[in-house]
């Protein structure tokens, strides 16, 4: 990393105080009273659970929901923003957790399309002059002429903050930019952040809800909770648990480490050897030797998005044509069909439960049926029995908690914990022997992610064979009793959790294998 | 079946009717990229093209001058395609379902008011003669090139300019991409795709007027063949790239040309088999462009087909 002193980069961070903000929408308070101060230089985290107001807050500040009541200050005078272009002339800008650029374009066609004055014919010959200048000026590289599609998320982030540098906005909000990164790219990304607000070039607003993160990078945190301010202070003088106090309120408890299983594995029930799959594009998406799963564990798969665990779920359950290898369960061949699932009682949580394991227009009790609905005792002589499905379903709402207004509603009317919810209730309710789960609990908030996690401990308890894949390294050490990682389509690492190390996991998901 | 060359008419003859043929299957074509490219599929092309011919021959023969009737058959194309474009900007509107109506809609309504165009005869766009230097009967008649084909030729070429280099062409490349892009960056969507859609439909509608005005060159029920709906393969098969459309359409073109020629030589068994060769054309390119396994590299990541 080069130090950065260009004319370019060099300017004045400016610094942002909100006070009193509040923000109602409909009945629902979602903002009472919060301020927030920003000085300038500096690298300020926001932290809180999901639905705290983070993210509402931060939308304010560029733009996108005025607030009712509250002053925005920018450096020391009071401004009014009441759409993103006036933030952006402010010099106040957003990197997105879903990243803006467009895939088909060049990594310079998204540079130059991202300013607000784009000539009507683009001399590319200036243009690319002007662009390499810029990036002599900046503290990491990119590829111009790359599409955008081709890059890693990594690199994906990087231009993102280019973008904003190039655009002159120096007040730089990011939104749980790490989520898709791994542990390297993140320290690499937000290193170079904090070394540029410590220049003083830019000022640094990130929202996250990774302690690690916030210890290692930040110099001050406000917390939010339910919509108010509930601690603020230089990380210096807070530790991990006070922070997680302040976040989570009475409810505190570190996450821990789960217990491992405590009985002795049983016999193999899940096997995988040498299974090949392809990706949309046809080439080779998954290339996994051996996976050996016993009743009674769960076995982890760690990585990055993208490197073939969606693949392997949808071969596993039958959503993607396998392209050789073998899948055993029980010892014997298994094809994902219905009847098979049926008899070797497989079950599967996949990632996108609405998309995946759903069919949105229908009621949440016909969805909860979709296993059973032409065998007995939910059908008899081929026919349905409308009174039975509906039973069935009500008790599951009520078992698992599944908020909807009636059986009847559709589900994709349910918010996404509640279809998780409505879904894990089909696939946990009769005795399950293997399971396959896919990120069970991707944007979902404290209450349904304990709920969740609960009820895939009590199936592997109730001895049953779990895969868990999951974007979530925490979720994993917290749930697995073996963790793997797949990079590239292929499993580079494998421990029990006992002797994890997580310095050796995160090499291996940035693919440093050795 | 006179001077001489033979059974070398027929490439001859194929590149000629190649010529002559692929003009509109090359108008369509682009204007459906253009379209596509801002992340919608107008199907209703055909009718447009439809559309564009009748009114193309009546504007010819009321006004007595065939460039007018191409303007106007572009301006009729246009107005199609602004019907096009603000139905589907409305809420939860399938921009094929449309396209569909439109199609059946404009072919419609060509045959309604083009009925009263069906007998006189109109002014006719007249071809330049790239083959005066040939004694030959059979080379002067395939070098005979109509300026719409130039004009064919010029506006791919600027269309492949204009997506990379131009603030609207890249716009446009953004809105089909990536909508949500476009709005973060302040963009009206659904205002760029009407334009698209527009634009797209007055090429089409020229692709018309050439159908009445030069090739076969008068008004009549049947002058389209499915031309507009062939384009729409065109583009797919062209991966969305204009200057690709150009050379699709030349391949679409000779398909269609190669009845005719073979029957020119004296072929005549086979004649309609032979005449439905684009159409088997279009068939093989769609099986072997479409595949489960794979997404189509350089699809418009908003077209609701490939999403």
């Amino acid at each position: 990393m080069r130090p950065v002193e260009s004319a370019v980069v060099a300017g004045t961070a400016p610094g942002v105080e909100m006070l009193g903000i509040t923000k109602r929408f409909g009945s629902f308070t979602a903002l009472d009273d919060v301020t927030l101060r920003v000085a300038p230089g500096s690298f300020h985290a926001l932290l809180g659970e999901n639905g705290a107001g983070k993210s509402t807050l931060v939308k304010c500040l560029v733009g996108y929901h005025p607030p009712e009541a509250g002053q925005i200050v920018v450096e020391g005078r009071e401004r009014e923003i009441r759409s993103p272009h006036d933030a952006h002339a402010l010099g106040i800008g957003m990197v997105y957790q879903h990243f803006t650029l467009v895939p088909s374009m060049t990594v310079a066609e998204n540079l130059v399309m991202a300013r607000d004055d784009v000539p009507a014919v683009v001399n590319w010959r200036a243009e690319r002059a002007r662009l390499a200048g810029f990036l002599r000026t900046v503290p990491f590289q990119v590829r111009l002429d790359a599409p955008a599609s081709t890059l890693s998320a990594g690199e994906k982030q990087k231009v993102e903050i280019l973008k904003l540098l190039y655009l002159k906005r120096r007040f730089m909000i990011l939104d749980e930019p790490t989520s898709v990164l791994t542990p390297q790219e993140a320290d690499e990304v937000l290193g170079m952040l904090r070394d540029m607000a410590r220049a003083g070039h830019i000022t640094v607003l990130i929202i996250t809800h990774k302690f690690r993160e916030v210890m290692a990078f930040a110099d001050r945190v406000s917390v939010l909770r339910r919509g108010r301010l509930v601690g603020a202070g230089a990380v210096a003088d807070l530790s991990p648990d006070e922070m997680a106090e302040m976040m989570i309120g009475t409810r505190a408890e570190a996450p821990a480490m789960r217990e491992t299983s405590r009985r002795e594995p049983g016999e193999v029930r899940l096997a995988i050897r040498s299974l090949r799959v392809h990706d949309d594009a046809g080439l080779p998406a998954v290339e996994v030797e051996s996976i050996e799963i016993r009743g009674g564990e769960i076995f982890g798969i760690a990585g990055v998005s993208g490197n073939g665990q969606r693949e392997l779920i949808e071969a596993l359950v039958g959503q993607r044509a396998r392209v050789s290898g073998e899948v055993r369960v029980h010892g014997e061949p298994f094809g994902a069909r219905r009847r098979e699932m049926a008899r070797h009682r497989v079950f599967a949580l996949p990632e996108e439960p609405l998309r995946n394991a759903c069919v949105p227009s229908l009621s949440v009790a016909e969805n909860m049926a979709l296993r059973g609905f032409d065998r007995r005792p939910l059908a008899r002589g081929g026919v349905v029995r409308w009174r039975a499905v509906f039973a069935q379903a009500r008790a599951r709402v009520t078992e698992y908690q599944v908020k909807t207004r009636s059986p009847r509603s559709p589900i994709r009317t349910l918010s996404g914990g509640n279809v998780q919810r409505a879904v894990l209730a089909r696939e946990l309710s009769e005795p399950v022997s293997v399971l396959i789960v896919a990120n069970p609990v991707f944007g979902l908030d404290f209450a349904a992610v304990a709920a969740i996690h609960e009820r895939i401990l009590a199936a592997r308890d109730s001895g049953a064979a779990v895969l868990l894949v999951s974007e979530d390294l925490d979720e994993l050490l917290e749930l697995a009793d073996r963790i793997a990682v797949m990079f590239d389509g292929r499993i580079v690492h494998e421990t029990p959790k006992a002797a994890a190390d997580l310095g050796e996991i995160g090499r291996c998901m940035a693919g440093h294998v050795g | 079946m006179d001077s001489g060359l033979g059974w070398l008419g027929v490439p001859l003859a194929v590149v000629g009717g190649a010529l002559r043929v692929s003009t509109p299957f090359l108008f369509v074509s682009l204007g459906e990229c253009l379209t596509e490219k801002s992340g919608r599929i107008n199907l209703g092309l055909e009718g447009v093209l439809v559309m564009g011919a009748m009114t193309g021959y009546a504007v010819s023969y009321y006004t007595g001058s065939p460039w007018l009737g191409v303007l106007g058959a572009g301006f009729a194309g246009l107005l199609l395609g602004v019907l096009h474009a603000l139905i589907c900007n409305l809420p939860r509107v399938n921009d094929i379902a449309v396209g569909i109506g439109l199609m059946l809609f404009g072919t419609g309504l060509a045959f309604f008011l083009g009925k009263p165009f069906v007998q006189p005869s109109a002014p006719l766009l007249h071809a330049i003669e790239f083959g005066a230097w040939s004694d030959s009967t059979q080379i002067r008649s395939a070098l005979r090139v109509n300026p719409l084909f130039i004009g064919g030729i010029l506006l791919a070429l600027s269309m492949h300019w204009a997506f990379r280099n131009t603030r609207w062409g890249m716009v446009v490349r953004m809105v089909g991409d990536s909508a949500d892009a476009a709005r973060a960056m302040g963009y009206s969507v659904n205002r760029v795709r009407l334009m698209a859609t527009a634009c797209g439909s007055f090429f089409a509608g020229v692709g018309g007027a050439f159908l009445s005005l030069y090739y076969p060159g008068s008004w009549n029920e049947g002058l389209s063949s499915g031309q507009g709906l062939m384009a729409v393969a065109l583009v797919i098969f062209a991966r969305w790239r204009p200057i690709a459309c150009f050379w699709a359409a030349l391949l679409f073109g000779g398909a269609a040309a190669l009845g005719p020629a073979l029957q020119s030589v004296g072929v005549t068994g086979g004649y309609y088999l032979f005449n439905a060769a684009p159409y088997v054309l279009t068939l093989a390119i769609m099986i072997a462009t479409c595949s489960p396994h794979r997404t189509l590299a350089g699809a418009p990541g908003e077209l609701s087909v490939t999403k």
